[in-house]
């Protein structure tokens, strides 16, 4: 018999499934983990549905009720506020960081090393270290503001400042990674395109925007991108440093108390589905102002 | 006008790595100098060292009477085409021929004026608002000599720059190299690993070993005159054949160790009394339209013969032969020695 005989060709239907049979598994587990949960909040947004009782159908009334909630507007520019200052200040300081330690010299990678590590660490052991260095009465900040002559500030009691201090917090903690990613993109420009700068007379700064960053935009265009959902979506440091007290409560925190502390799922899930839909326009924005912008090889 | 001196050069990677030692060479102005060599000899090096781009271990580099040692590469009035271009991909074409001139504070007419005349020259003003990335291999090759050209310097500096390209187009961007030099009337320093280029392009080729100048010479001198066996055997295709002395059937100088002869010198038949003789068995015949490429064994030396006509296709045992007049000699060390 004829070796080649043996495995007899897929019929036209098989073969047609057969990819989508191989991606059969991970697609079952999306749809159970991401797409069931992801209909059944925009489901439940249009029903009343506490912990006791029937899921009665509301129609747009939840979100009537939000948007009529004097507390939506200040929620909302906490939520923006807090993206804006996480967004700002990683990105611009995790690309001076990754410019420092860029050169791969022993003490830069021991360096690297140590700026990483809040990426690693517990958000929970890094917020109460930085709770005790803001704490208003024996905190370390106030001591060192202490020695200037200014007044005490309460990090964490005062509205003006608390959204900062969270801020502050969630930037230290991502910002090694940051600069580790956008070291990775330095070192992956060729060293010719510097030396052709040095040849054409480009001062340091001018071929930093010129060539150095264009070549690594598409990286930062993502981390921005990451860094701007990560912020919307940030619960575990306001929930630890104020629990949503002193003007600190987002959209994400205004879920979880509706959903946890007044077992209002019904409102909570019309919330989600209002942080969704501000996600996915921040998205669609994001890329269609500067995706045109950054440079793709 | 630039003439370019190296003295006593010594460039070391790390304490135990000497690339080059104790290297003296003049590239004479005006001329199209090749560095020559097989990869890791040490002509980038050299290059990059004239360039500026990389400094000197010790020894100083002079182009005139002016020493270059603390000059930086933007003031030491050359231009680098580099071995895979490196063009500004976040630029175009304009951008990337224009920024050097734009860093130099040229006025805005000079450099319209000068972008404008190196393009029409090399044929590349339609593509001048396209990125890099959207053109060819010749293409960019082009852009990256417009934009050396553009900045009218006294010295070129070119690191293998058609390596990249296929070998239809490096045979025609050889010409226009060629006259390119006799047109800007500047001195060009090309390194190469490919002695077709060398031989083609040349006025001065500097043939390169391990860090040491091996020759340095016209590339006619360089093909007839090889000074040891490294030359004999680097230049020519096929390369020279140097054979042991000992098999030889006439009388050769004092010490001389090895014969080399020239694959087209080969005969067939004796020509005078006094011939080198060697008797080989034809191991293949390469037509090759023009020429054809014999290549015979005797014992385990390999010899090349070139004969210019389709007709000659020895089989067997044969005898080749070769003028005296046609025959170099070598010593133990390598090294030429004369009649």
């Amino acid at each position: 018999m004829n070796k080649t005989a043996r495995l007899k060709p897929l019929q036209p239907g098989m073969r047609k499934a057969k990819p989508y049979l191989f991606i059969l598994p991970s697609m079952l587990f999306f749809a159970v983990f991401a797409i069931y949960p992801l209909i059944y909040i925009i489901v439940l947004s249009f029903f009343d549905r506490s912990i006791i009782g029937d899921m009665t159908f509301v129609g747009f009334e939840n979100f009537i009720k939000l948007f009529n909630n004097p507390e939506f507007g200040p929620i909302m520019k906490n939520t923006v506020v807090y993206m804006v200052i996480v967004v700002l200040l990683t990105t611009v300081f995790s690309m001076l960081v990754a410019l420092l330690l860029q050169r791969p010299t022993r003490l830069n990678k021991i360096v690297q090393q140590i700026a990483f590590s809040p990426y690693v660490i517990s958000t929970v052991s890094v917020v109460f270290v930085w709770m005790w260095m803001m704490d208003a009465d024996y905190g370390l900040f106030n001591y060192i503001i202490g020695w200037f002559g200014l007044g005490e500030v309460n990090w964490l009691t005062d509205p003006n400042v608390t959204i900062f201090s969270i801020a502050i917090v969630s930037v230290w903690k991502s910002l090694g990674y940051n600069a580790i990613i956008i070291i990775a993109a330095l070192n992956a420009i060729p060293k010719h395109y510097y030396e052709a700068a040095k040849l054409d007379n480009s001062s340091s700064v001018k071929t930093y925007f010129r060539i150095t960053l264009p070549m690594i935009s598409p990286t930062v265009f993502f981390l921005v991108l990451i860094n701007i959902i990560g912020a919307l979506k940030n619960f575990e440091t306001i929930k630890l440093m104020t629990a949503g007290k002193f003007d600190t409560t987002t959209l994400v925190y205004f879920v979880y108390q509706n959903a946890r502390e007044y077992f209002d799922f019904g409102y909570a899930s019309s919330a989600g589905v209002i942080l969704m839909v501000f996600i996915a326009i921040i998205t669609l924005l994001y890329f269609k102002v500067l995706a045109k912008k950054v440079y793709y090889r | 006008m630039s003439s370019i001196i190296l003295q006593n050069i010594d460039k070391a990677y790390g304490k135990n790595a000497p690339v080059i030692e104790n290297l003296n060479l003049e590239i004479k102005d005006k001329s199209f100098t090749v560095l020559l060599g097989p990869s890791g000899c040490g002509k980038s090096t050299i290059l990059r060292m004239i360039a500026g781009l990389e400094a000197q271990t010790s020894g100083t580099i002079l182009f005139d009477d002016e020493d270059m040692t603390n000059v930086p590469p933007e003031n030491r009035d050359i231009a680098f085409v580099f071995q895979n271009y490196a063009l500004y991909p976040t630029m175009t074409v304009r951008g990337n021929i224009e920024f050097g001139l734009k860093n130099r504070k040229i006025p805005k007419a000079e450099i319209a004026a000068r972008v404008e005349e190196v393009c029409s020259l090399l044929d590349i003003s339609e593509y001048l608002n396209r990125k890099p990335q959207n053109l060819s291999g010749g293409q960019r090759q082009r852009v990256a000599l417009a934009r050396a050209m553009v900045k009218k310097p006294d010295i070129f500096l070119m690191d293998e720059p058609l390596s990249n390209l296929d070998a239809k187009l490096r045979n025609q961007i050889r010409t226009d190299l060629i006259a390119l030099h006799k047109r800007l009337n500047t001195t060009f320093v090309y390194v190469t690993h490919d002695q077709v280029e060398a031989m083609s392009m040349a006025t001065d080729i500097v043939l390169l070993n391990k860090g040491k100048v091996m020759q340095m010479s016209s590339p006619a001198e360089m093909y007839k005159q090889p000074r040891n066996v490294f030359s004999a055997k680097f230049i020519g295709t096929p390369a020279m054949n140097v054979i042991s002395s000992g098999k030889s059937n006439i009388s050769v100088p004092q010490g001389c160790a090895y014969v080399g002869f020239r694959p087209e010198n080969v005969m067939l038949e004796k020509k005078n009394n006094d011939d080198f003789c060697i008797s080989c068995d034809v191991a293949s015949t390469e037509m090759l339209g023009a020429e054809t490429v014999i290549k015979a064994l005797s014992g385990d030396e390999i010899i090349f013969m070139r004969a210019f006509t389709s007709a000659c296709r020895p089989e067997g045992r044969q005898n080749f032969y070769v003028e005296r007049a046609n025959l170099c000699y070598f010593n133990e060390q390598e090294e030429r020695i004369y009649e």
